[in-house]
């Protein structure tokens, strides 16, 4: 059976057959249809032309139009209320019970009706056949925008960005007339129904109109969706299919409850390059593109270095006054990780997993993958080896494990990779791991690096099963960083769990310079890791702190018994490379506690504030080994900030504000600016100017 | 005499104002449109409907013809942003194509109430995702892969990506019919 799919022609043949004739009466009304629009389109395309109406039956023909496109029965309470709301306008109490609430109906009203000011008094108190005559004859054709309100109602989301305009000359329109020069639009749900009815009006009954628009389909929960007209295209936002690791932001923690936090350090750097990337597009970025403790992590900061022969890192742990709030404290908690002898390092067996598939084809994807590819090379060695899978097309295994030293042979590889093509669909992954491990040899590093747009179509169709067969691999030793390119069909979320998942890192390369960044500048500490599962838990002590918070990390949270447990998996630490992650406390006797303590609960009688505020607990293992080592330290006043920690701070307070969590009070962007500028130190590679010019950018985006 | 007009002349001379002209071209074409509705929507009813959409907006769209394209180029392209904007509007359609779960409940809910009156292909493409089976509906009305690349405004290794994938698609969900 499967060979008719091979070939189309039977596919072809079946849907031919399957194919209906069209309904000829259809045809032919629909035929008269576009006929008539076209007709109707013809001379002045822009402004609506009036039609006499006679009498009163004009403006019942309209009503009764409109009740019979409306047939659920929200439309019809909607349009029954709205009938309602109008007679109630014409009374002269409801006149004055109007009047005064409507600031912004008031001038749009006044400033674009053009109705001659003596006939609305007069019409007040006629009875309402009468105005309908009075009205007829005077008024002139006016098309009123109201954009403002418009935006205003929610169910007219889809129409924003266009302009509604109410083809005048029809009945309800012309209704209307005289209650506008007095305050009727200053109820914004009227103006903006009683506009759209025409629209609609226009489309049934091909009445004059403006171009001609697909009628919206009467779905059952009657959204109204508004048809904007402009040069009769419909305007919709873009679909978006990108998916975003995140949780909800770490609560507030009250120290007595629960004096322990427990996470897992986090390396990855997407998130920051995503933000920019919005950024520099000109847009905010979406909330849950912010992952703080990514954005802190971006940057370089000089710790300490470990002593020589010890652990391999060192942690410093940092206290100061929190920028955006006089009555917390920053905790701020650096680990520097070791920079072995890069001279000697261990050869490494690096296997590009490319997806080649052909939503690849854009410039900001396939070419800048190999682009930053080709810089890369630039640094191994010839002792090194690198293979190329690809996993969409008909090879699979586009170079065989080949050494670095030889260049021709890899560039060739590389420039003939092309996006497009059919998807072999079988094993891109299992296949790049396989060669993974038939290159390894004793002391080598292996890493399979997957460079990806977001479509996870590797042979394991199911994400469950992909990040269960990943899991299964980290055991093997081979190590896995994923690299995501372009935008639009981004899959951050499940870039976030195969790297998590595979003992590996995640970054997103929206530039060149990124592309240096992560695999030039950064190369060993992005490829060699020093130590594996590296979990923090720190105690907090309720006699010295009353309440803290963790910002950032949400998905990287532990439960407290994962700590010692070594079968958890936590994030891994390179080369060289440091985390930063900071805590927000709130001392014991700060006006700045958000919780009243209990009254019934346990007495803290603590005179004076204890000299430790906690106690930070770190565990590790030496790569490839299943036993942990334990790193304690006790948190004290004594140390003090430098500026790495409040440059950390201001990029926590900038990430902060992207997310609009509420914690900072009206600490804004001019404030994380100031900071930053303050705490720029050398900035050898000029991140942080990048980073001040980012937070200059969403200033202004944000409007304040 | 007009018959032998080229389609290009009828929409140039419609785009001038010739109502005739529109109404032979429309006339002309209609029931391959109306087919290839069929195709994107996999359903009678909502064939007849969205070719009432694109009729209805067609005279506004004459704009955008522009001479050096074929006129059934730029009508496929009408009918597939028709269709389009007409999805848009129906979350749950979207829905019922995406996941496996939902997938399997909307195609039991389907396939009651379309077996009467619906072949397999026909419920087997309504499952596609939306970009499959518009450019799997173009490709089966004979357009060659670079014009649909052109319509659907994208690369044309990117059209044969998808109807591979379309293929393989159909073909699983053919072989878990078999299965069951």
């Amino acid at each position: 059976m499967s060979d008719d799919f091979d070939d189309l022609n039977a596919l072809r043949d079946a849907m031919k057959a399957a194919t209906p004739k069209p309904d000829a009466t259809r045809r032919a009304e629909n035929l008269a249809l576009a006929r008539k629009n076209f007709d109707d389109l013809q001379g002045s395309a822009k402004a609506p032309r009036p039609t006499p109406v006679t009498g009163l039956s004009g403006l019942f023909q309209g009503v009764k139009t409109m009740l019979n496109a409306l047939t659920t029965k929200g439309g019809l309470t909607a349009t029954t209320a709205l009938v309602a709301c109008g007679f109630l306008f014409l009374t002269p109490g409801g006149q004055d019970l109007l009047r005064p609430k409507g600031p912004i109906g008031t001038t749009v009203a006044e400033g674009d009706v053009p109705v001659a000011p003596t006939i609305a008094p007069q019409t007040q108190n006629l009875p309402t056949d009468e105005i309908a005559k009075q009205v007829q004859a005077p008024v002139a054709p006016v098309a009123v925008p109201v954009p403002e309100t418009v935006e205003q109602m929610p169910m007219a989301a889809d129409a924003v960005g266009g302009v509604v305009q109410a083809p005048a000359g029809s009945d309800l329109d012309r209704s209307r007339g005289p209650d506008a020069s007095g305050s009727a639009l200053g109820n914004p749900g009227l103006g903006a129904v009683a506009d759209e009815a025409p629209v609609m009006d226009g489309i049934i009954a091909a009445e004059p109109a403006p171009p001609p628009v697909m009628m919206p389909a009467p779905s059952a929960t009657m959204t109204w969706s508004l048809v904007a007209p402009e040069n009769g295209r419909l305007q919709m936002p873009e679909p978006n299919t990108e998916a975003f690791a995140n949780a909800t932001d770490n609560p507030l923690k009250i120290t007595a409850e629960s004096p322990v936090s427990t996470f897992s350090i986090d390396v990855d750097t997407a998130s920051y390059s995503l933000i920019r990337n919005s950024l520099t597009r000109g847009q905010l970025p979406p909330a849950d593109a912010v992952r703080i403790e990514e954005m802190i992590n971006y940057f370089p900061y000089d710790y300490a270095a470990p002593a020589p022969g010890g652990d391999p890192f060192q942690p410093t742990v940092t206290v100061a006054a929190t920028p955006w709030n006089p009555d917390t404290e920053l905790v701020t908690i650096g680990i520097q990780g070791i920079m072995p002898d890069v001279d000697n390092r261990p050869p490494l067996n690096l296997v590009f997993l490319i997806d080649t598939s052909g939503s690849m084809d854009d410039p900001a994807k396939l070419p800048l993958l190999k682009q930053s590819f080709r810089l890369m090379l630039d640094n191994l060695r010839p002792t090194d080896q690198v293979a190329i899978v690809e996993y969409a097309g008909s090879a699979g295994e586009v170079l065989k494990p080949t050494p670095a030293s030889d260049r021709t042979a890899i560039l060739k590889a590389l420039n003939s990779l092309g996006a497009g093509g059919s998807t072999n669909g079988q094993g891109g992954l299992q296949q790049a791991y396989q060669v993974a491990e038939g290159m390894a040899h004793d002391g080598d590093v292996s890493r399979v690096i997957l460079a990806t747009d977001g479509d996870f179509n590797v042979g394991l169709n199911d994400p469950q099963a992909l990040k269960d067969y990943i899991a299964g691999k980290r055991t093997s030793g081979v190590y896995l960083s994923v690299l995501g390119f372009g935008r639009g069909n981004l899959d951050d979320a499940t870039m976030q769990a195969l790297a998590q998942n595979g003992n590996g890192t995640a970054a997103y390369i929206d530039t060149l310079s990124e592309a240096q960044k992560v695999l030039v500048d950064q190369l060993t500490g992005a490829l060699f890791p020093i130590a594996d599962d590296v979990k923090i838990q720190i105690e907090w002590n309720p006699a010295a702190v009353s309440e803290y918070r963790l910002i950032g990390y949400e998905t990287r949270a532990l439960n407290r018994e994962d700590f010692n447990n070594d079968k958890v998996d936590a994030g891994e630490l390179g080369a060289g490379t440091r985390v930063t992650a900071i805590y927000e406390v709130t001392p014991v006797g700060s006006p700045g506690q958000h919780v009243d303590p209990l009254r019934y609960g346990m007495t803290t009688t603590a005179a004076e504030p204890a000299a430790e505020m906690g106690f930070l607990k770190l565990r590790y293992k030496n790569p490839g080994e299943a036993d942990s080592h334990l790193i304690e330290a006790p948190i004290t006043h004594a140390t003090v900030a430098g500026t790495d920690q409040q440059f950390a701070a201001a990029i926590a307070g900038f990430g902060q504000l992207l997310k609009g969590n509420g914690y900072l009070g009206t600490w804004g962007y001019a404030d994380a600016i100031a900071l930053a500028n303050a705490n720029r130190g050398d900035d050898p590679f000029g991140y942080r100017t990048e980073a001040v010019q980012l937070m200059r950018l969403a200033q202004s985006l944000s409007g304040n | 005499m007009r018959m032998t007009v080229s389609d290009e002349d009828l929409a140039s001379q419609a785009a001038l104002g010739d109502g005739g002209a529109f109404s032979l071209l429309l006339d002309r074409h209609y029931d391959r449109l109306f087919a290839f509705c069929f195709r994107l929507t996999g359903q009678r009813a909502e064939a007849e409907d969205l070719t009432q959409d694109i009729c209805a907006a067609l005279p506004a769209k004459l704009a955008s013809y522009q001479k050096r394209s074929k006129v059934t180029t730029w009508l496929y392209r009408v009918a597939v942003n028709a269709a389009h904007d007409r999805r848009r509007r129906r979350a749950t359609y979207i829905k019922a194509s995406d996941g496996w779960g939902d997938w399997e409940l909307a195609r039991q809910d389907e396939m009651t109430a379309a077996r009467a009156n619906l072949d397999w292909l026909t419920a087997a493409m309504a499952r596609l995702s939306d970009d499959l089976r518009d450019t799997l509906a173009l490709v089966l009305d004979e357009v060659t892969h670079a014009e649909a690349a052109q319509i659907l405004g994208i690369s044309e290794g990117t059209v044969s990506w998808r109807i591979s994938e379309a293929k393989k698609r159909l073909r699983a969900m053919k072989e878990m019919e078999e299965a069951e």
